[in-house]
């Protein structure tokens, strides 16, 4: 691999993990503290929706992020063909 | 079947199932012995790092603190799974490119020195021994709960069990052993939860009936619970934050790079085949642990308004009077779990007002409303103590289960302690016979000898667990948090400058984890005395407590992370560049193509 494609790969890599990170903020302590008291002026079911993402939406979220980064990772590692034989 | 002889059968078999098991999985080898051979399937990998994870604190201590805490209990909920995000993205892929068996070792290569490993090792073993006595007196209490046998006697005994499958089996006994005891603790710890949800709400899944309305009415569970402890004088359950917000948010942080940093943890990423692995590998410990994390919460606030029904017997009905003389329980009419209970002194009652009835609330209330009407009723104090740790443990007994679901849990709390027990122990036995050793004295050892050497440390390391669980120095609730303090303040910086920072040196990597691990602990033991020696806090010093922005000592690991991150690079500033190849090296770790089986022995 080129020089030129490693720093592109490197770049691309890290737009994920950034994306990625604004999402687990947002979720878990925007939504989940900084937020919550506003956020519970709205009802999800029986769940006022700032306690909900503190108490179980965040961590649903948590779980699909590191599924969607690995999906997406390895799409990145093939688009660079960098990806394990 | 007696409850005793149930408990007996079930947790008996569960035992021969991982002593079974560690048989057929014994290591042969140190490949084996330290990365399970480098071949665990993700999902597999994944289930045995929920059951590392979850410890006998997550299994039984946590359902009650949030129970306690209400919404500010999140922050464990947050904390304990959101890190997991972050090692499957910043650190799990990249170390398992590097391919070595141990975390020091990636500090040894990275940072190019034997100082920056045996730096890591040391910070290895505080947070790892410091974790452990909680462990260990976890296992101690469980046993003696369980079994009805004293608290030493359980530690004993699971000394032995311990012994049996890890120093046999190593790492690939381990991972398999845990395997199996995430299978009795997650049903151990679901069953009861199902039962009550849909007791409450009528609907069998936990994680929507804590959301859902309670059975034959439209009110929501949540309101009602909120209405109630609200009338008892406490905060309310969906908002209460115990501290400040900003505590709460640096807490979590703190939580949140512990979990990633704490060796065990990342350990188990070594053991798969491939990068693309140890990423999905992460999620799928994350779904294995929020399996029991998300479910928390519900048996957290179901369990409290179960005590609350049973002590408060009129509270359900539409504008019911708690203050009324006949309104609370007749203490000699009280169910039979609660006298079960009122025996291991983990629920009190004192009658302080001589009526025998139970008066249950928050004595302490600010609302002065409230208080003239406690003294009116002629209450005169809460009368009822409950230990967090009833919450879990007591649930099937609250709800009327039958006597295998109690000896299921009874087995659930036993697997989550001896698993956790068992990754830190090879953690330590690892840090020892192959971090200190293998690479600084002896480098000429061979396998056979290492494997030797790896057996005779862990079970060096059971003894010394051991006789801190028997002899815990007096601070065992501390333990867990300072142990996440250490791991977020020292390891967890130091990984993530070595992977995404080309120019960061070894000067820089080991004055950063001195001066993270340093002020962490100088924090901490300013409030708790220094190694929690009764007597030697020194709050005068800092200014009183929680002097730095009102943050207390169990959420300082955030703020001893920033310390290490800022001395890092001041530090890599004044002294000479990293060399060509380290920094060729680390653009290799970024690439996954090429990554081989873990080779420890170079």
């Amino acid at each position: 691999m080129v020089q030129h494609d490693e720093a592109a790969y490197w770049k691309a890599t890290l737009a994920l993990i950034r994306n990625v990170l604004i999402v687990w903020f947002v979720v878990s302590y925007g939504f989940g503290i900084l937020l919550a008291p506003m956020l519970n002026n709205i009802q999800l079911g029986g769940y006022p929706l700032g306690f909900w993402f503190a108490n179980q939406g965040s961590m649903y979220i948590f779980v699909i992020l590191i599924f969607v980064y690995a999906k997406l990772m390895g799409n990145i590692d093939q688009k660079f063909n960098v990806h394990e034989e | 079947m007696t409850l005793q002889a149930t408990t007996y059968l079930i947790v008996g078999l569960s035992f021969a199932l991982y002593i079974g098991i560690a048989i057929w999985a014994r290591a042969g080898s140190t490949k084996e012995f330290y990365v399970a051979g480098g071949s665990v399937h993700p999902v597999l990998n994944g289930m045995a790092t929920g059951a590392d994870w979850m410890s006998a604190a997550s299994f039984i201590s946590m359902a009650g603190l949030i129970s306690n805490m209400g919404y500010g209990g999140s922050l464990f909920l947050m904390g304990w799974t959101g890190g997991y995000v972050l090692l499957a993205m910043l650190l799990a892929p990249y170390l398992r490119k590097f391919g070595k068996f141990t975390v020091p070792q990636f500090f040894g290569t990275r940072y190019y020195s034997k100082a920056a490993s045996g730096t890591a090792v040391a910070c290895l073993l505080m947070a790892s021994t410091t974790y452990i006595i909680g462990q260990m007196t976890g296992v101690g209490v469980a046993f003696s709960r369980f079994l009805g046998v004293s608290s030493s006697t359980g530690i004993y005994i699971g000394m032995a069990i311990v012994f049996m499958y890890a120093v046999f089996g190593g790492m690939k006994g381990i991972t398999y052993t845990q395997v199996a005891q995430y299978c009795v603790l997650i049903l151990a710890y679901t069953v009861p939860a199902i039962f009550i949800s849909l007791h409450l709400t009528g609907n069998p899944i936990p994680q929507l009936g804590l959301g859902s309305d309670l059975v034959n009415s439209n009110v929501a569970l949540l309101h009602k619970l909120d209405l109630i402890v609200q009338d008892l004088g406490f905060g309310k359950y969906t908002t209460s934050v115990p501290g400040s917000t900003l505590n709460m948010f640096v807490y979590t942080v703190s939580l949140m790079i512990g979990t990633a940093g704490l060796p065990h943890v990342i350990v188990r990423f070594f053991t798969v085949p491939k990068v693309k692995d140890a990423r999905s590998s992460a999620g799928w410990a994350l779904v294995f642990i929020a399996i029991l994390y998300t479910t928390a919460p519900a048996v957290a606030a179901m369990a409290k308004m179960n005590l609350l029904k049973t002590v408060n017997p009129t509270i359900m009905a539409e504008n019911s009077d708690l203050f009324a003389p006949d309104a609370q329980l007749v203490h000699a009419d009280r169910p039979a779990w609660m006298s079960r209970w009122e025996v291991t002194g983990l629920l009190k009652f004192e009658d302080k007002n001589g009526d025998g009835r139970i008066q249950y609330y928050n004595d302490k209330s600010k609302n002065e409303a409230f208080q003239a009407k406690a003294a009116a009723a002629g209450w005169k104090g809460s009368e009822l103590t409950v230990n967090a740790d009833i919450i879990v443990l007591a649930n099937p007994e609250i709800a009327l289960l039958p006597n295998w679901v109690i000896a299921l849990v009874a087995a659930g709390g036993l697997a989550a302690a001896l698993s956790t027990a068992a990754g830190l122990l090879l953690a330590i036995s690892s840090a020892i016979s192959h971090d200190l050793l293998k690479e600084m004295f002896m480098p000429d050892l061979s396998e056979k000898a290492e494997l030797l050497a790896g057996k005779i440390a862990m079970a060096f390391a059971i003894v010394v667990a051991g006789y801190l669980g028997l002899n815990p120095p007096g601070f065992a609730a501390g333990t867990v948090a300072l142990a996440f303090g250490l791991a977020a303040s020292s390891i967890f910086p130091a990984l993530m400058m070595g992977i995404f920072s080309k120019t960061m040196n070894k000067q820089g990597a080991i004055a950063g984890m001195l001066a993270g691990i340093g002020v962490t602990m100088f924090y901490v033991f300013a409030h708790k005395g220094i190694f929690f020696v009764k007597g030697t806090e020194f709050l005068g010093v800092i200014g009183g407590a929680n002097s730095f922005f009102g943050i207390t000592p169990e959420a300082f690991g955030a703020i001893g992370a920033c310390f290490n991150f800022a001395v890092a690079f001041a530090v890599k500033n004044m002294t000479p560049a990293v060399p060509q190849d380290i920094a060729n090296m680390v653009e290799q770790v970024r690439i996954p193509r090429g990554a081989k089986a873990v080779d420890g022995a170079h």
